[in-house]
């Protein structure tokens, strides 16, 4: 395992996203895409999924990006990815790239471009078993057209197209859950980080850059507008979703499960919602916020269950 | 080189493009099943199998992923390859614009099918004029040979001029009709391609770039307007291509369009594809009366080669054009109607009817032929067009 790096060494680093993108202040990803590409030891090629990411950081004629990128559509950013290491494949077998310039290949891409239209495109992407590292940074709804819906949003989000009204509060199902999708590819690595947790995110990155295959690590990327909160509160508001346990720090490392962080004192799901605006109409709403409460219980206690077993 | 010396062999048109594909080698190749272009990737997967190419075969997930992967791949500096139909063009069809926006060369076979609804699985032209206008080169040849030899141009051409070319052929009608195939030899192919030199790669990781970011109202009509450029550009250099090929190896295989018996020609039918060759059977037994008829074939659609067509039939005093596929405009197919703009600005030029045909696989024989040359007697008699548009070979 190579050494986890500190943030003052990973801050001596290419981190990729240069300052003078035009994120909202307060948006997460900026600091999830440096720790992510710092932690790589080679260079790096990037295909970046339609959305926020893509359009903050490269309105022509400018670029925020020093490292290699490319941006086609919005559901196949991991189809992209699968033939620019394809090309890489063939052209360092013909010796037209030399044998020992290593690349690390990084698709990142919304959860809209993830859960929903693009889930295909990496299903096959995994199957195929190219050698990749997925980042996708979950800020749980489509962000860049607006707050919708994506099959990310948590039950009870308000959303644009989940509207709260007379007869419904906000989006009635709950999460797709990504993460056991993707491990059902029996996929190398697969792991959920936050960036209030930057030296497990950095670690599982590391990890990740280790194996010969396709990796897929899910970050939490709390969002201003989207959220609705005060914009010195990101990392707050991480921390709050990794401490009530609605989102978990595991990975699954070659099948195996592991739970990486168990909060002192599991907080209440309602500490981390009733920070938020996409929330504020669940306040009378006791019912409701009992039945988040209850899955995010149940799903810790599969975890801890699962925790050291091997599935696959 | 002399043509005797070269090996005929029978093949399909399917046959012929995997073999082509063969010889060319390209490093990347992705690509999903559709009827009628199957065969071109089962064959192709076998000689990656058994060792004869040293392509990275992608057999992806859907057509939208196919084209998404020979991007990736493109962009990345490889020589890329893909093959297609009908409703897996139409899926492909976000993807393509974006495929000629970036500059990237690549080659796609089509073998052209109907779009759905209702399903169908043969031959007609609405998938590849659906993404006539995503900038893409588009080529339709008449037959398995040139098919073939159309593809290794190609390649040579859409790397020149930095733009994605498709390469069609009729599905069923020529994707599995056995046809003469003239063979060039293996290192015959690939010394005239040579190696790929891109325009940029972004595996260059020591000079790293963006591609495709996001040009809003302030620069994407300059962008569309140096597309365009390239575009004009490329109606030198398809000439070019071509012109070296048939030099270097002795052949004769048309570039933008063929002319059978158009020098003095009355009348005139423009056609595409395996239909031309229908229609110029009927031109040969028409002269045999003394009837001074001819074909236009139209190979190369994108760019529209308009100047050839307004000096071709300068003297021509009725032509057909024949359309393989609706546009519910309720002026008659694409083709016509593009013709009929072409020649609009020219002083002189023939009167022009529309003809709607072989939707669907609907068959196209020898009798539609004469049919179609009877109505452009009876215009040029009478002087007059009577109907818009007039299908051919429709049951009643
Ligand atoms: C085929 C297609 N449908 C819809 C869109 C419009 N669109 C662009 S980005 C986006 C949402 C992106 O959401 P997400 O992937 O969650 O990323 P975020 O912007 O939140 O970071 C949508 C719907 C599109 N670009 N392409």
């Amino acid at each position: 395992m190579k050494k986890i790096l500190s943030l003052k060494e990973l801050s001596e680093r290419n981190t990729g996203l240069t300052s003078g993108h035009r994120a909202c202040s307060g948006c997460a990803f900026p600091s999830i895409i440096k720790m992510v590409v710092a932690s790589s030891d080679y260079p790096v090629v990037i295909s970046n999924a339609t959305g926020c990411l893509e359009v903050v950081s490269t309105i022509y004629p400018y670029s925020a990006w020093n490292v290699p990128w490319i941006h086609v559509a919005f559901e196949n950013a991991a189809a992209v990815i699968s033939g620019v290491e394809s090309a890489y494949k063939v052209l360092r077998r013909k010796g037209l790239i030399p044998e020992d310039e290593k690349i690390n290949f990084i698709v990142f891409g919304g959860d809209g471009g993830t859960y929903d239209i693009g889930l295909q495109a990496l299903s096959g992407a995994i199957e195929r078993g190219h050698n990749f590292l997925y980042v996708l940074y979950d800020n749980q709804a489509y962000m860049n057209t607006g707050v919708q819906r994506s099959s990310a949003t948590p039950f009870g989000a308000n959303t644009t197209t989940s509207p709260p009204g007379k007869k419904m509060s906000g989006k009635m199902q709950h999460r797709k859950d990504i993460i056991e999708i993707i491990a059902s590819h029996e996929i190398p690595y697969v792991a959920q980080a936050s960036p209030s947790h930057f030296g497990d995110l950095i670690r599982k990155v590391r990890r990740a850059f280790e194996i010969e295959g396709p990796k897929f690590i899910a970050v939490l990327s709390p969002c201003v507008p989207g959220w609705g909160y005060n914009e010195s509160e990101t990392v707050e508001l991480a921390l709050l979703a990794v401490e009530t346990c609605f989102w978990p720090l595991y990975e699954i490392d070659h099948g195996v499960y592991k739970v990486n962080y168990k909060p002192k004192e599991k907080l209440p799901v309602k500490e981390w919602l009733l920070k938020q605006e996409r929330f504020s109409h669940l306040k009378n709403r006791e019912d409701l916020i009992e039945e988040i409460q209850k899955r995010v219980d149940e799903e810790w206690e599969r975890l801890l269950r699962l925790d050291g077993q091997k599935i696959f | 080189m002399k043509t005797e010396t070269k090996k005929i062999v029978a093949k399909t048109g399917n046959e012929a493009a995997a073999y082509a594909m063969k010889q060319i080698n390209p490093d990347v190749v992705a690509a999903y099943p559709i009827t009628p272009s199957t065969e071109i990737i089962q064959i192709f997967s076998k000689y990656v199998a058994d060792g004869e190419v040293d392509t990275e075969f992608i057999p992806v997930e859907s057509e939208h992923s196919a084209i998404s992967v020979c991007i990736g791949a493109s962009a990345s500096g490889a020589r890329v390859m893909t093959a297609t139909s009908s409703q897996g063009l139409a899926l492909m069809h976000e993807i393509l614009y974006i495929a000629s926006s970036l500059r990237l060369p690549i080659v796609m076979i089509v073998g052209n099918r109907a779009l759905s609804g209702p399903i169908n699985i043969h031959c007609d032209h609405s998938d590849t004029m659906g993404s006539r206008d995503s900038g893409w080169i588009q080529i339709y040849c008449e037959n398995a040979n040139e098919v073939y030899h159309t593809i290794i141009n190609a390649v040579k051409i859409s790397e020149k001029v930095n733009l994605p070319c498709m390469v069609t052929m009729d599905g069923f009608i020529v994707t599995h009709g056995m046809e003469n195939v003239l063979l060039l030899e293996d290192e015959e192919v690939r010394e005239f391609l040579g190696k790929r030199e891109p325009l940029y790669s972004i595996l260059d990781v020591k000079n790293p770039i963006t591609v495709g970011p996001l040009a809003l109202y302030d620069y994407y009509m300059e962008h569309k307007r140096s597309q365009l450029e390239a575009i004009l550009k490329s109606k030198k250099i398809i000439d070019e291509v071509f012109e070296e090929y048939n030099r270097k190896f002795e052949l004769n295989i048309p570039s933008f369009i063929e002319e059978y018996f158009l020098d003095d020609a009355e009348i005139a039918v423009i056609a595409m594809s395996s239909a031309a060759g229908t229609l110029k059977e009927a031109v040969d037994l028409l002269r045999e009366k003394g009837e001074r008829v001819g074909i236009l074939k139209l190979k190369i659609t994108r760019p529209f080669p308009y100047e050839i067509l307004r000096k071709k039939l300068e003297n021509v005093k009725v032509a057909g054009v024949m359309d393989r596929a609706e546009t519910f405009s309720t002026m008659g197919g694409p083709v016509s109607i593009e013709v009929k703009a072409a020649l609009y600005p020219a002083i002189k030029k023939p009167v022009i009817q529309s003809f709607m045909f072989g939707l669907g696989g609907r068959e196209f024989s020898l009798d539609d032929a004469f049919k179609v040359f009877d109505i452009l007697k009876k215009i040029k008699k009478e002087n007059k067009i009577e109907e818009e548009f007039i299908y051919i070979g429709l049951r009643e």
